[in-house]
C-alpha cells in the first residue's frame, strides 16, 4: 500500500524541519533540566538490570574467555597454556561425538518442529471460532517439554513393553526400547523436540492472522489455487516471523540439557548416544573439573551460535520480505 | 473465554449466512474434517500426559506386562510409596524448596523486570540505545557460555549450597525475555498519561508505580507465570548449586528417585512426575490465555 507521491508524509512534513534545528540543539531551561532529570532516573531504574549485566553476563563472559586459555581446577590458580585447550578439543573423540551429536538435532529438529508447527497454525488459521482449546493444548508441551518430569516419562514410553514399543509390535515392527540403542536415541530426542512445536506454532497463528484478506481474494481472482497461494501469499507474507523462530529455536537446540542428561542417566547414556555438546561440557567442568577446557567449549558454541546467527541474517535478505510499515 | 475475545478478524466464510444446498453441506463436511483433524492432533500432542497420569495408578507389575492405556488394577500405592521421600528428606520438603524458588524468582524478576523495562520504554538517557542493544544480545546468548565462571564466582563469595546463586539473577533483570516483554507493553501505552501526570507533578517513581505498573498488568501476570513454572523445572542451575538433599527442589529431587528407583520402582518414578507436573498444569489451565497471548506479543512486536 503505496500512498500516491502527492500525499507522501515527507512532502507534507517539510515545511516543519526549517524550524527544527535550533529548538533541537538548544533545548530551554525546563527541557534541559528534564533531560537531567531522566539520566538521573534512567541509571536508578536501570540499576539492577545494569549491575547484573556487567557482574553476572558481561564480567563472566570475559572471565570465561580468559579461563579457555588456561589449565584450570578450581582448587589451583588457573595456568595458562595459550591455545592448548583447543588444541586437546581436536583430538577429543566425546568432543566431536557430542559435536555430531547436536548438530544433527539442531539442523534436523529445528525444521521438523518448525515445519509441524506451521502446519498445526494453518490449520488452526482455517476457522476463526473454535480454537481457543486446541491452541492451549498444542502450546502446553512447550510449557513443560524441557522439564525432568517429561524426560522420565519419555524414557518410559520408548522403553520395552512401553506404549510407543507396543505400538509398533501391532505393525509387526519389535525393536525393543528405544532408549539402549544408540542409534534410536537422537530420533527419540528429536520427537520430543518436535513434541513442543506449541511456542513457535502460537507465533506463526499471529503472523498468519495479520495477512490482510485481500492478498488472498486477489490471488484467487489470478487464478491460484491453494498451493500456489501457500508459495506466493502465505510463504513471503510470513517470512519475518519464520526468520525469528528459524534463530530463536535453533539457538534453543544448542543448549538442551535437561533431557538429554536425565535420558542419559547423566552419562551420555548408551555409548554416548545422549552425549550432547552441553551435557559434555558440564560433565567436563563439574564431574572432571577441567573448568578450562570447558571454558573453551563453552567459547566454541558461542562461536557455532554466532556463525549461525549470522548466516542466518547474512541469508535473510534474500528471503525475508519486510512489508512497508516502518517502524 | 468470554465474548469480548473473539477475533477480530473475521474470515469471510463465517460473515456469510450458511446457505441451503451443495455449498452448506460441502462447508459442513468441511468443518467436520478439520474437527476430526485437529481431535487427532491433540489425542497425540496430549498422549504422554494421558498416558503418565494413567500409568501412575498402575501396580508396579504391571509395567511390564500392561500396555494397555488403562490400570487394570487402579491404586494409589504410587502415591503413598514416595510421600516419604527419598534419602531421609520427605516429598513435602522438596516441594517446599521448590516453591520457595519459584516464588522467589516471581517477585525478583516482576520487580527488576519492570523497572529496567520503563527505564528502556520512558526515559531518555546517554547510553539507553546501547544498553537496549545488549540487553537484546543476552536473549541470543547461550547461557552455558556463563555457567562456569558464575559458579567460580559464587563459590569464592562462599555460596554454593545455597538458594542465593539461584534467586541473585532474578532479582538483577538477567532475564531479558521478561524485560523486553515488558519494553513491548509500556510503548503501546498513550504518553499522554505520564505527561498529565507530570504536570500535575509527578515524579518518575511517582508514574512509575501509579500509572504504569497498573496499566501492564497483564505482562506482570504473564511474566509471573513464567517465571514461575521456569524456576519449577529448572533443573541445570540447583543441579550446579545445590549439595545437601534437604535444599533439592523437586526436579533434583527426581532425578534420585529416576537413579536409584530407576526401572524397579517405575510407579513410584512417574507418581513423582506427576506430581511435580501438577503445579504446573493447574497454572496452565487457569492462564492459558495469558501465556498464549504473551510468546504472540513476544514474538511479533519485535
Amino acid at each position: 500500500m503505496t500512498a500516491s507521491p502527492a500525499i507522501r508524509p515527507d512532502a507534507v512534513a517539510a515545511p516543519d524541519s526549517a524550524r527544527g534545528p535550533v529548538a533541537r540543539h538548544r533545548p530551554t531551561g525546563p527541557a534541559r533540566k528534564r533531560r537531567r532529570g531522566d539520566t538521573l532516573a534512567g541509571y536508578v531504574f536501570l540499576s539492577p538490570w545494569l549491575i547484573g549485566f556487567f557482574a553476572l553476563t558481561a564480567g563472566p563472559m570475559l572471565a570465561s574467555l580468559y579461563l579457555a586459555f588456561t589449565d584450570y581446577n578450581i582448587f589451583q590458580e588457573p595456568e595458562w597454556i595459550g591455545l592448548g585447550n583447543f588444541e586437546r578439543m581436536m583430538e577429543d573423540g566425546r568432543f566431536w561425538q557430542s559435536v555430531q551429536i547436536t548438530l544433527v538435532y539442531v539442523l534436523v529438529g529445528t525444521p521438523v518442529k518448525l515445519a509441524a508447527a506451521l502446519a498445526v497454525a494453518m490449520l488452526l488459521n482455517f476457522r476463526s471460532r473454535g480454537t481457543g482449546f486446541f491452541r492451549s493444548a498444542f502450546y502446553a508441551p512447550s510449557l513443560i517439554g524441557a522439564s525432568v518430569s517429561i524426560a522420565i516419562v519419555w524414557r518410559a514410553m520408548f522403553s520395552t513393553n512401553g506404549p510407543v514399543d507396543g505400538a509398533l509390535n501391532i505393525f509387526g515392527i519389535d525393536i525393543g526400547g528405544w532408549v539402549g540403542i544408540p542409534a534410536l536415541v537422537l530420533p527419540m530426542m528429536i520427537l520430543l523436540a518436535v513434541w513442543q512445536f506449541g511456542a513457535p506454532m502460537v507465533i506463526f497463528l499471529a503472523g498468519l492472522k495479520q495477512i490482510p484478506a485481500e492478498l488472498y481474494e486477489a490471488a484467487s481472482v489470478d487464478g491460484a489455487g491453494p498451493f500456489r497461494k501457500f508459495r506466493s501469499v502465505t510463504l513471503p507474507m510470513l517470512s519475518p516471523v519464520i526468520f525469528f523462530n528459524l534463530l530463536l529455536e535453533m539457538i534453543n537446540a544448542f543448549q538442551v540439557f535437561a533431557s538429554a542428561y536425565i535420558i542419559g542417566s547423566g552419562t551420555g547414556g548408551p555409548a554416548g548416544a545422549t552425549n550432547f555438546y552441553t551435557v559434555y561440557l558440564y560433565t567436563r567442568a563439574f564431574t572432571n573439573n577441567q573448568l578450562g577446557y570447558a571454558s573453551a567449549m563453552a567459547w566454541v558454541l558461542l562461536a557455532a551460535v554466532g556463525v549461525i546467527a549470522f548466516i542466518l541474517f547474512r541469508t535473510s535478505r534474500g528471503w525475508v520480505h519486510y512489508t512497508g510499515d516502518s517502524r | 473465554m468470554t465474548a469480548t475475545a473473539t477475533p477480530l478478524i473475521v474470515s469471510p466464510e463465517d460473515e456469510r449466512r450458511p446457505s441451503p444446498g451443495a455449498r452448506g453441506r460441502r462447508r459442513r463436511a468441511t468443518t467436520a474434517v478439520w474437527a476430526i483433524v485437529m481431535v487427532l492432533i491433540a489425542a497425540i500432542v496430549l498422549y504422554p500426559l494421558i498416558w503418565m497420569v494413567l500409568a501412575s495408578f498402575k501396580p508396579n507389575e504391571e509395567f511390564g506386562s500392561n500396555q494397555g492405556f488403562f490400570p487394570e488394577n487402579p491404586t494409589i500405592d504410587n502415591y503413598l510409596s514416595v510421600l516419604d521421600g527419598v534419602g531421609g528428606v520427605p516429598l513435602s520438603t522438596f516441594f517446599l524448596n521448590s516453591l520457595l524458588l519459584a516464588v522467589g524468582s516471581v517477585i525478583g524478576t516482576v520487580i527488576s523486570s519492570s523497572m529496567a523495562a520503563y527505564a528502556f520504554a520512558r526515559l531518555e538517557f546517554r547510553g539507553r540505545p546501547l544498553y537496549f542493544t545488549l540487553m537484546i544480545g543476552t536473549l541470543l546468548l547461550p547461557f552455558h557460555v556463563l555457567i562456569i565462571p558464575q559458579y567460580v564466582l559464587f563459590r569464592n563469595l562462599g555460596m554454593i549450597d545455597t538458594f542465593l546463586p539461584i534467586l541473585i539473577g532474578k532479582f538483577l533483570a538477567t532475564e531479558a525475555f521478561f524485560v523486553f516483554l515488558m519494553v513491548q507493553f509500556i510503548r503501546n501505552l498513550p504518553r499522554e498519561l505520564d505527561e498529565a501526570a507530570r504536570i500535575d507533578g509527578a515524579g518518575h517513581p511517582r508514574i512509575f508505580l501509579s500509572i504504569t505498573l497498573p496499566l501492564i498488568k497483564p505482562a506482570l501476570i504473564s511474566s509471573s507465570i513464567f517465571a514461575f513454572i521456569w524456576s519449577w523445572n529448572d533443573f541445570l542451575a540447583p543441579l550446579l548449586y545445590l549439595n545437601s538433599p534437604d535444599k533439592y527442589p523437586l526436579p533434583l529431587a527426581l532425578r534420585i528417585f529416576n537413579d536409584q528407583t530407576g526401572t524397579s520402582d517405575y510407579g513410584a518414578t512417574v507418581a513423582v512426575s506427576v506430581l511435580a507436573l501438577l503445579p504446573v498444569l493447574l497454572f496452565f489451565i487457569v492462564f492459558q490465555r495469558f501465556l498464549v497471548e504473551g510468546v504472540a506479543t513476544q514474538g511479533l512486536k519485535g
